[in-house]
């Protein structure tokens, strides 16, 4: 076995299993509940769990599987040809040649806002996709920290994020789905009920609760998720480089960047926020300024800034020391 | 990648094949023999440097350890180092044409000393030269990571000889491993050493 310099962030790795221990502790007891509160029922509420099922089930796998197409349409992106980006061809070819990996579709947006995101179900069927905005010259992104960019983007496709993503979210879609088909049905159907169907007109709002509460515990386990696969991709990325810098600087100066451009382009990439480089839409820092992570950390898809510079300077300092033996 | 490291969103960094490398002096031989192509004597590894003092290190103890026959009888001309526009350190070994062998164990002095000390994952590919009477230009790519050669002959422009490419395939077929998958024959264009 061939010595290696390349160290394994088990502590990453470790928040990493917990969280996604705790997302499938969600959703067994959901499934517990849902299957325990069906048996004690009634066809309508049955009825309702098992529509929202399909429907939520049915639309995670749709995306999924056209997730590179509908990500294209919503960025207007357009694919382009070794001979039109004769630049941005040969960086990925590099890194696909380094990192053995198969070559994704290369598409550019026509947005100004710097970033880049890479999409698809797997190596074979995924797009990378960088916006106008990255290369211009305004931002003036060096052809190392354009490297970086691209080699963390590639991470997210040889770590298959669209796919884990979304078997993590189909959950919270089916909970939300839950949410409104009983509120739907509480709405509608409450006329229709008899004196003895008390069980059912107790059951749908339980199953709402249940639903919101089940919504609200996976909305955040995900973000968190996502936070630290952004955090691999970061890793991953600076490894397969081994210029961790060039990668800290292309986020200093694409996050800058973002903070310029005008609200009506941030509006419109919202959707696609967790395939970004960098998110979209910067949320405030809480007002209180105190030490303690606050409620924006929580809700964002993407590590802070300071975050991913830290981790990066670490990775800097391991490739610097002594092989180990 | 396994599955477990599909979940924990983690790559192990690739490490490169050398053994096949060494196949390449009976290829040139059968290579000279059936569409007249030479050896120029000249070939290249490429990795992509990392950051910090401890891998420029390395890279100078190979130019040393790489200069040191350099003048002698077979021991070739001094080595270049240059850097490509994408960021690629480029370590140039020029021999005389028919020092086929002591280019490969050049080659190969510098895939070992970044392997010894763990930066094996950093090689990109090695390109050997070549050159018919009728000074065409072609070499033969050989990534680290697939342990498989490919050729390359560009034309004038950022073009490609795709013809001369698919025949030197097929000459060539019996001695190099040569990779199958067309779409990771990338081009490197303006390679030092071609």
């Amino acid at each position: 076995m061939a010595r290696t310099r390349y160290a394994p962030d088990r502590g990453l790795t470790a928040r990493m299993t917990v969280t996604m221990f705790l997302l499938g502790l969600v959703f067994v007891a959901f499934v517990a509940l849902i299957i325990g509160i069906m048996a004690a029922a009634h066809a309508s509420a049955g009825a309702i769990v098992f529509i929202a099922l399909v429907f939520g089930g049915g639309s995670a796998f749709i995306s999924l599987f056209y997730s590179d197409k509908i990500a294209l349409a919503a960025a207007g992106a357009r694919e382009v040809t070794p001979q039109e980006a004769p630049e941005l061809h040969g960086i990925v070819d590099r890194l696909c040649a380094l990192a053995d990996m198969d070559k994704p579709r290369v598409a550019i947006s026509p947005t100004r806002m710097p970033n880049a995101f890479a999409t698809g179900r797997n190596s074979k069927h995924s797009v990378l996709c960088v916006t106008e905005g990255l290369l211009s010259p305004q931002l003036n992104l060096t052809n190392e920290e354009l490297e970086g960019v691209l080699a963390h983007e590639l991470s997210h496709v040889a770590h298959k994020d669209v796919q884990v993503m979304t078997y993590a979210s189909l959950l919270a879609i089916v909970a939300g789905l839950l949410v409104r088909f009983a509120f739907y049905s509480e709405l509608f159907g409450g006329g229709r009920r008899g004196g003895n169907n008390n069980q059912a007109a107790l059951l749908i709002p339980l199953i709402m609760v249940v639903s919101i509460v089940v919504y609200a515990i996976s909305f955040l386990l995900i973000r968190l998720l996502s936070r630290y696969r952004e955090l691999s991709a970061d890793r991953s990325g600076a490894l397969l480089t081994g210029q961790p810098s060039a990668l800290a600087s292309a986020l200093q100066k694409v996050s800058g960047g973002m903070q310029r451009i005008p609200t009506q382009d941030l509006r419109a990439a919202e959707p696609l926020n967790a395939f970004y480089f960098a998110p979209a839409v910067k949320l405030t820092r809480g007002g209180g300024g105190g030490g303690g992570p606050s409620l924006s950390a929580l809700f964002s898809t993407h590590p802070s800034l300071e975050r991913r510079l830290e981790e990066l300077a670490k990775i800097q300092r391991q490739l610097g020391q002594v092989a180990p033996h | 990648m396994g599955f477990l490291d599909v979940l924990l969103g983690r790559t192990k960094p690739v490490q490169p094949k050398l053994d096949d490398l060494f196949a390449l002096p009976s290829a040139a031989i059968t290579l000279q023999a059936a569409s007249g192509f030479t050896p120029t004597g000249s070939g290249s590894v490429c990795f992509r440097s990392v950051e910090g003092k401890t891998f420029s290190d390395i890279q100078d103890d190979v130019r040393e350890l790489l200069n040191m026959d350099a003048g002698k009888p077979g021991g070739g001309l001094p080595v270049e180092v240059t850097r490509d526009s994408f960021g690629f350190t480029w370590l140039v070994s020029s021999h005389m044409s028919d020092e086929m062998d002591a280019l490969v164990t050049d080659l190969h002095a510098v895939n070992s000393a970044l392997v010894d000390n763990g930066f094996g994952p950093q090689l990109l590919c090695t390109l050997v030269a070549f050159r018919d009477a009728a000074e065409r230009r072609l070499a033969l790519v050989y990534l680290y990571k697939r342990g498989t050669f490919y050729p390359f002959a560009p034309l004038s422009g950022e073009r490609r000889d795709n013809a001369l490419e698919l025949q030197t395939k097929g000459v060539l077929g019996d001695d190099l491993k040569i990779e199958q998958d067309l779409t990771k024959w990338f081009p490197v264009w303006g390679a030092p050493g071609l």
